[in-house]
């Protein structure tokens, strides 16, 4: 079975050692997935599986197949940029725009965890639904690392989009 | 990563027959990836399990069985686990990234090995763990986040898990595949302190398959939660955590749980404390005094000496809050 990457099938690589992340950038050209650590320490690679969010570095390109995965190429279309990277921009959600694939990625996946009512790690009540605060977001999006600093305007951003749809 | 053979497995059985030589079962691949990368892990078989079952069910008596295949999120967010087992969710919360939470199995959780730096180094440093009989570099080294319980001259490393450590405090149950036959372990049984063979971290069987953990049903349990202290507020390792639950009495204590991490080589039960505060008057002094009795035997290395402090606040601002809670 093939994986289906943004929408078109690919054929998973034969070689089981294959992260699921050299799959994108080495043998589909998709570089918009970044590598940074490379060891599940930073987000950069962070990409959406069926809709949520995963590292598609620590991940074996070989478990994915049948699987919907949705990179950062996957975002926009012909109409334009998806509102979040929109947002990203007008924001200075970036400095060097390393870790913003991954951010953007992450967020979309966030805010599909939050819509559904899960906690996060700062949740007071485990079960009350979920407001996206700042302090929400911040834990949520504390496994994206942005080593420009960056993090107040990207956290503005997302408020700004996929946080705003969710206010009450 | 050396070479290795894929395969996937649809159930327990032939999860067991497709298991031979030097393999391993991949969950989430969140710890085993990385540590094949760095060459650590060197099998030659894969075996995957992910595609074992995934699903959370009540138990007749009353309690929960989950299957080794779950997701680290999809447990968290489980309404029974949420509203019977708060702590299970706070601990898993508490852990690692949402990315890796998604990705990550519980059997996987149970089974990730130590984040000791040294263990990491293989090119650097010596480890009892990684290379057993090359020695210990942690023991002189740089071991602010090691062991004070359980330790041995071999290894200091600890245990990284938060699911762990509530798991440890609820009496839950391992359920085990072998080629024999399945059995079951109690949770605390699971993993190993490290004595002379700190490679060998539980007392599984080779080839030996987490298929479920399961839940009893327990009261206690619903006034509880877990605090984890680290050098940052989100995505690191504790230096120490508490998982506890506690029902007061009269305004005594009754049924209490504490389990603790980050302090030693396995999810540490803290059944000391707990004798020291059943039927005791929920008090500051009586918290504190319940913790020293558990840190008794705590042994200090050079970084590390502020555990016991910590971990004796730690779980008196944890009781004060479950009792506060449940007056």
């Amino acid at each position: 079975m093939p994986v289906i990457i943004n929408g078109s099938a690919a054929t998973l690589p034969s070689d089981p050692r294959v992260s699921l992340l050299d799959f994108l950038r080495e043998g589909l050209q998709l570089s918009g997935t970044k590598k940074g650590c490379n060891q599940g320490a930073c987000g950069a690679c962070t990409v959406l599986v069926d809709g949520e969010r995963v590292l598609s570095c620590l991940a074996l390109a070989v478990q994915f197949d049948g699987r919907q995965v949705t990179t950062i190429e996957g975002l926009s279309d012909d109409a334009g940029l998806h509102p979040l990277q929109q947002a990203f921009i007008e924001h200075d959600g970036f400095q060097c725009g390393y870790c913003t694939p991954g951010q953007i990625c992450s967020a979309i996946g966030m805010a599909a965890e939050a819509k559904r009512g899960l906690p996060s790690h700062v949740s007071a009540d485990l079960t009350a639904g979920v407001t996206l605060t700042r302090e929400e977001l911040q834990e949520r999006m504390s496994g994206n690392l942005c080593r420009c600093g960056a993090h107040n305007g990207i956290i503005d951003a997302i408020r700004e989009t996929v946080a705003a749809e969710m206010a009450p | 990563m050396t070479p290795f053979s894929f395969t996937r497995a649809t159930d327990p059985d032939e999860a067991l027959r497709l298991f031979a030589g030097n393999a391993s079962y991949l969950g989430g691949g969140t710890n085993l990836v990385d540590l094949m990368r760095e060459t650590i892990a060197r099998p030659e078989r894969l075996v995957d399990v992910t595609a074992l079952s995934d699903t959370i069910e009540e138990t007749a008596d009353g309690g929960l069985l989950i299957g080794a295949a779950v997701r680290n999120t999809a447990l968290a967010e489980h309404l029974g686990v949420r509203t019977r087992y708060p702590m299970l969710s706070r601990a898993i919360l508490a852990g690692a990234s949402a990315q890796i939470r998604n990705m990550a199995t519980v059997g996987g959780n149970l089974l990730q090995r130590t984040r000791c730096l040294y263990f990491y180094d293989s090119e650097g440093s010596r480890c009892n763990k990684r290379a057993p009989g090359s020695g210990c570099d942690a023991i002189e080294g740089f071991n602010r986040n090691h062991a004070i319980l359980g330790a041995s001259p071999a290894c200091v490393a600890t245990h990284p898990s938060d699911m762990c450590v509530a798991l440890a405090a609820l009496d839950a149950t391992v359920h085990l595949a072998t080629a024999g036959g399945a059995r079951t372990l109690p949770f605390t049984a699971l993993h190993r302190l490290p004595g002379e063979h700190p490679e060998i971290d539980t007392v599984l069987e080779p080839g030996e398959l987490i298929t479920a953990i399961e839940l009893p049903p327990l009261s206690v349990a619903a006034n509880s939660t877990y605090r984890k202290v680290r050098d940052r507020a989100s995505y690191a390792f504790a230096l120490v955590s508490v998982a506890a639950a506690m029902e007061i009495e009269g305004g005594r204590i009754g049924d209490v749980r504490i389990a603790l991490g980050g302090v030693a080589h396995k999810p540490w039960r803290a059944t000391k404390a707990e004798a020291a505060l059943r039927g005791r008057p929920a008090t500051e002094a009586v918290f504190r005094d319940a913790a020293l009795a558990e840190l008794a035997d705590a042994t200090r290395l050079s970084d590390n000496s502020f555990k016991v402090e910590l971990v004796t606040r730690t779980v008196a601002a944890v009781l004060a809050d479950l009792a506060g809670a449940a007056a």
